[in-house]
């Protein structure tokens, strides 16, 4: 994987609207973004009622997958280009999900809904009628996803990378500042995993940084490019963002993303959690 | 404590999205607990800018949280007490408004301008 191959800019996506074999999909949490407008001929897909399970905590299985994928008329060779808010964190989410279901070809459209709003291209609101399919998923590529007690067992192994807020990492602050602070789990973050919030790997209008500015960032972190490495945030989309820079763009090797996050271990009983700037110790 | 209501709790349950900017500020929101800082965008001549992203950024110019401004130009962001950059790019162009925060409800105008 490689920039070239995961990502595509907006002049990209603006020549290629409408391309046979190529599929626009905006995915958001809240969906009225798309509603309002989107770009021509791109279909919806909601984070939360299309790619989570509605009863249990955990994803939408593969057949489901199949369904969802069949009924949005998109085919298992189309390319799938990815876009959304949020500075892409659920179109990031989206591209790590199509890939743990092995869709071959995925794409990010960089910066995503912002720089395409700020450069003033154009939204619809006409939405597309596209044939149903019969879409083949493979089963989860599981080296791509961490479980919790894999998490726990990389304590002072791995590298563990918390991408949230410096406060939320700290434990000053519980969830992300747009969103009230009274939450169920407890406040802090793994043992020493490292802080590099998403946010420094992306630029002000939501565009990846350079591979350069990226290695730079995570080598200075204290990332070791030698050892496999677990991402997480609150409930693992901002960390996808994340995965997404250090696994596709500049090539790390064993890569997770947790997407129980902090919602998870946070709640967990008897793990260990330290507070405060510093990654700590393992115990 | 009071309990959630169904609204808080389901957006705590949910991502990390920003809420409808416009919303209410929920009923389960406590003031003398939750730090808000909250304004409209407004360019020069004094209208609102919907639309605009508007950033948190923290005391050492971190990023903390995105919104979009509503229809009538409004963000809100749960914070806590202590020194913030509220900064907003949009079409209508760029600017930003330092706020020192305390808890209840604080107002910062934000004006963009090219």
């Amino acid at each position: 994987m490689s920039r070239e191959t995961a990502l595509v800019t907006a002049d990209w996506a603006e020549k290629n609207l409408g391309a046979a074999g190529v599929v626009f999909v905006e995915v958001d949490e809240d969906t009225t973004a798309y509603d309002a407008g989107h770009i021509a001929g791109a279909v919806k897909l909601d984070w939360k009622s299309d790619l989570q399970d509605p009863v249990r905590r955990d994803f939408v299985n593969k057949a489901q997958f199949e369904e969802l994928l069949s009924s949005k008329g998109i085919g298992t060779d189309d390319i799938v280009v990815l876009y959304g808010g949020n500075n892409n964190w659920f179109a990031a989410y989206a591209y790590w999900y199509f890939k743990l279901y092995g869709h071959r070809d995925v794409k990010l459209l960089d910066g995503g809904r912002k720089k395409w709003e700020l450069d003033n291209r154009q939204l619809v609101t006409e939405v597309p009628n596209r044939p149903r399919t019969s879409y083949t998923a493979s089963e989860q590529d599981t080296s791509i996803r961490a479980f919790r007690d894999e998490v726990v067992a990389a304590i002072g192994g791995k590298n563990l990378v918390d991408v949230r807020s410096p406060d939320e990492y700290a434990g000053r602050l519980l969830a992300p500042a747009h969103l009230p602070q009274e939450q169920a789990q407890r406040a802090g973050h793994i043992p020493t995993a490292i802080s590099v919030p998403w946010s420094k790997a992306a630029n002000e209008d939501g565009t990846f940084r350079s591979d350069e500015e990226l290695r730079e960032l995570y080598g200075e972190a204290g990332l070791d490019g030698s050892k496999s490495t677990i991402a997480y945030c609150r409930i693992g989309e901002r960390s996808s963002h994340t995965w997404f820079a250090l696994h596709e763009l500049l090539g790390h090797g064993d890569v997770k993303n947790y997407d129980g996050s902090w919602t998870e271990y946070g709640s967990l009983v008897g793990v260990p959690v330290v507070v405060g700037d510093e990654p700590g110790a393992a115990s | 404590m009071t309990a959630p209501s169904a609204a808080a709790a389901g957006a705590a349950a949910a991502g990390c999205a920003a809420p409808d900017q416009a919303a209410p500020l929920p009923a389960s929101v406590d003031l003398e607990k939750e730090t808000v800082i909250t304004g409209v965008v407004r360019v020069d001549s004094g209208d609102a800018v919907a639309g605009a992203y508007v950033r948190l950024l923290d005391g050492s110019g971190e990023f903390t949280a995105e919104v979009v401004s509503s229809p009538d130009g409004l963000f809100r962001f749960f914070a806590a007490p202590g020194p913030w950059t509220v900064r907003a790019l949009s079409r209508q162009g760029n600017g930003e408004a330092v706020v020192t925060a305390e808890r209840g409800i604080n107002e910062v105008p934000l004006v963009v301008g090219r």
